[in-house]
């Protein structure tokens, strides 16, 4: 047993700490956060020319082969940056799902390029009623000759504004709430009959709402078996749960450190706040948490990597009933201890705790993944 | 013991809910009912209707325009007035400074403010934080130098909401140095348009506008706006900590909330299924809902003694504490009970409504920013870490 980083995940760590400290202060990421296409293209170059957009790609791709414990290196330092560049969306979510369900020749025709940082996807797969139920699919796709004809909605997709392709997940067969009958289609982002409506999300990315009104694709641009996909989804989100789970570290980390520092900082009493043994226990609390948090997110990352399902499923879901509860540990405690300021726009910290929260409401809220551990 | 109305105060719920309901303008109702800002109008238009009904200062002396309600009497009034989504009054001229220039000021005083505070001609706010006086609020630094006409006011204000509103804000300042910092504050009158003070808006969580810090740069204040004795400044503030806040539960909102909250979860899917009838999600709501039955009979208790005529005491404390928790869980399950329809930002619907189609349910782009901005009430009117020392020391005797 070894459950330290190999020497590869620490350089990939310092070159990302160089990143962050370098070219990624507050004041630069609200800025793009809040301008044009809420990240900065020239940042998506770097990351490619640092290999970061290969990390859990097979090498036979491009990629590094970095798999799962890659993603929480990276993942963790987007976390620690609140980094806005469609990192999650288009490597971890569709980039993967390419990987995973793909055929050869859309492995070799996407993930080279998108590797390259000249191409970027987004995944479709939050509906109206879904939840986060992956099988609850009502958005449909008709073959009709060569081609599919999609009708339907998706909603709250990350990123789709900036990416070349959607993979949208639709029904081809089957009952609403069903797994099987579920396919992945690759749509262009200007395909006729796609309207889309773009907006900022609380926690400072981009997301769409995406309408289907009769959008033909070709017969090629199905991703995987005719309504076989959900086992695919299913892997590749909880790849991107365990990595949240990971950027969850990045997030709490920051808190607690810029909390603490804070109460050694603050003066009211004629004393230092962090005096008071009332908030120190609340900042152990945080530190606690996070050290669960790194274990359960490492542990997640392993089993993920080792492929065994039950085992995995369980591992991931424990580790997001876990961020989940970071929530009112460490989020809500951080504003609280920096009192006024902790509830204003101009602190980083009120940032790292609304993304914090947020990431409670993605694939999979405590309560989702607190049933699905009981039925793991 | 009786828990039920008599029937005089049965009478009394249905007259003030016949009058909500022919009264109560419907697009402020719409307004609050799905947590669009609020604009200075509103509230102004609110408070005339009131007014014209002699219901507006409840808690004022009934020779001064109070109801002469009894504490009973003023509970239902707020229980309707929650239930009917009305908006809630802002405490800081007609709360808050009315009492302390009922029991401080001078008939001078009473004469010179009451009137355009009760035909809301004059919007008053409140100056008691300052960037290094927050929970000890005693080592506030803003200063007022006697010159004999009048002081001279330099230094700074912040929190202060609606400031930007204002025309006058009631501050405490530093007359004199002391060897208690809890000597020498006094409580002072200050016009929003006199020379030298300016206001800069602080942006909340929510991306919303309501506070502000607020600067004194030499500002010359007449000695007349003085209330009470110099130095007396810090008795004032505590009298004001004790008094006029059994509202501070907010028992009748947080019902409102539940039952906002169910109707939101009765729409919800899950599973193909209403979320209300998740049996995890419906037992977290049971679970606020236990607290909430706890809370509401603690605060009827505290209105009982007090029409025995007992004082608050440190209860306002416990009602303070206990009731923001309610509060800040229900907007968590709110947030929840949406999923992903959390995530869309829009501040012009915040502002304005739904002008298109709403993202999701309609109400579900407010109820993060709520969320956020809600972490708020367990921090300001004395957090609620400073409340729990209050009962340490207080009932405790810790």
């Amino acid at each position: 047993m070894n459950l330290e980083l190999s020497e590869e995940m620490i350089m990939l760590q310092d070159m990302l700490s160089k990143f962050l400290n370098k070219q990624y202060s507050f004041e630069q990421r609200q800025t793009l956060s809040r301008n044009g296409i809420g990240y900065s293209e020239d940042n998506w170059q770097q990351f490619a020319d640092m290999g970061l957009l290969g990390v859990p790609f097979d090498e036979q791709y491009g990629g590094f082969g970095f798999g799962q414990m890659g993603l929480v290196v990276v993942m963790e330092a987007i976390g620690k940056g609140l980094i806005v560049e469609p990192y999650l969306a288009s490597v971890v979510l569709a980039g993967q799902l390419i990987q995973q369900a793909g055929s050869e020749a859309q492995k070799h025709a996407i993930l080279e390029p998108l590797i390259a940082g000249e191409f970027k996807l987004s995944f479709a797969y939050v509906e109206r009623q879904s939840r986060y139920n992956l099988a609850d699919v009502a958005c449909q796709a008709e073959k009709q000759g060569a081609q599919f004809c999609i009708n339907g909605n998706k909603s709250v997709v990350f990123n789709s504004e900036t990416a070349d392709k959607i993979i949208v997940s639709v029904r081809t067969s089957g009952e609403t709430i069903s797994q099987s009958g579920i396919s992945l289609l690759l749509v262009d982002k200007d395909a006729a009959g796609l309207s889309t409506r773009h907006y900022e999300t609380v926690d400072g990315l981009r997301a769409s709402e995406l309408s289907f009104n009769n959008v033909m694709v070709a017969e090629d641009a199905l991703v995987g078996a005719l309504g076989n996909a959900y086992e695919a989804i299913q892997t590749v989100i909880d790849s991107a749960t365990a990595a949240v789970c990971a950027e969850g570290i990045g997030v709490i980390a920051q808190l607690r450190e810029k909390t603490v520092e804070y109460l050694k900082t603050r003066k009211q009493f004629g004393q230092a706040l962090s005096d008071f043994q009332v908030l120190q226990h609340r900042c152990v609390d945080m530190f606690m948490h996070e050290e669960q948090m790194r274990s359960l997110a490492y542990l997640a990352a392993i089993k993920v990597s080792d492929g065994e399902a039950v085992e995995s499923r369980q591992s991931v879901s424990a580790a997001k009933v876990y961020l989940g509860d970071a929530r009112t540990i460490v989020a809500e405690q951080a504003a609280q201890l920096h009192g006024g300021i902790g509830v204003t726009d101009e602190l980083d910290v009120v940032h790292y705790v609304k993304r914090l929260t947020m990431l409670n409401s993605l694939f999979g809220d405590r309560d989702f993944h607190m049933q699905r551990f009981c039925e793991a | 013991m009786d828990l039920n109305y008599t029937p005089e105060e049965q009478a009394f719920q249905l007259e003030v809910r016949a009058f909500l309901q022919a009264s109560y303008p419907a697009d402020i109702q719409e307004k609050v009912a799905k947590g669009i800002a609020l604009k200075k109008a509103d509230y102004v238009t609110w408070q005339r209707i009131l007014n014209d009904k002699g219901w507006l200062v409840p808690g004022w002396p009934k020779e001064h325009g109070g109801t002469g309600w009894t504490p009973v009497q003023k509970y239902i009034f707020e229980e309707e007035c929650a239930t009917a989504n009305c908006l809630r009054l802002v405490p800081f001229g007609l709360v808050m400074l009315a009492s302390v220039l009922l029991k401080f000021g001078t008939e001078q005083q009473r004469q010179q403010y009451f009137p355009d505070m009760l035909q809301s001609n004059v919007w008053w706010a409140q100056g008691y934080s300052e960037p290094n006086a927050g929970s000890d609020l005693a080592s506030l630094q803003m200063r007022a130098d006697n010159k004999g006409e009048h002081y001279l006011v330099n230094g700074t204000k912040t929190w202060t909401t609606h400031g930007h509103y204002a025309d006058m804000i009631f501050v405490l300042v530093r007359t004199s140095q002391e060897d208690r910092k809890q000597k020498g504050i006094s409580f002072l009158l200050i016009d929003m348009k006199a020379n030298g003070v300016s206001v800069e808006p602080i942006i909340t969580v929510d991306g919303m506008h309501a506070v502000n810090q607020v600067f004194f740069d030499d500002v010359k204040v007449p000695v007349e706006n003085l209330v009470g004795e110099e130095g007396e400044g810090w008795s004032i503030a505590k009298y004001l900590l004790q008094h006029e806040r059994t509202n501070i539960a907010q028992v009748p909102r947080s019902k409102k909330q539940i039952q906002r909250l169910k109707a939101l979860a009765s729409n919800e899917q899950c599973n193909g299924k209403p979320l209300l009838e998740d049996s995890s999600f419906r037992r977290k709501i049971a679970e606020i809902e236990v607290e909430l039955m706890a809370l509401e009979m603690t605060n009827l208790r505290v209105l009982s003694k007090l029409s025995a005529g007992e004082p608050p005491g440190v209860a306002s404390s416990l009602l303070k504490v206990k009731g923001t928790e309610v509060q800040q869980a229900i907007t968590a399950l709110l947030m929840e009970a949406v999923a992903y329809y959390g995530f869309p930002y829009k501040k012009d619907v915040m502002l304005d409504g739904w002008q298109d189609e709403p993202i999701g349910p309609e109400e579900a782009v407010f109820l993060a920013p709520h969320y956020f901005d809600w972490r708020k009430t367990s921090i300001y009117g004395g957090s609620n870490e400073i409340q729990k020392n209050i009962m340490a020391k207080a009932v405790l005797g810790l």
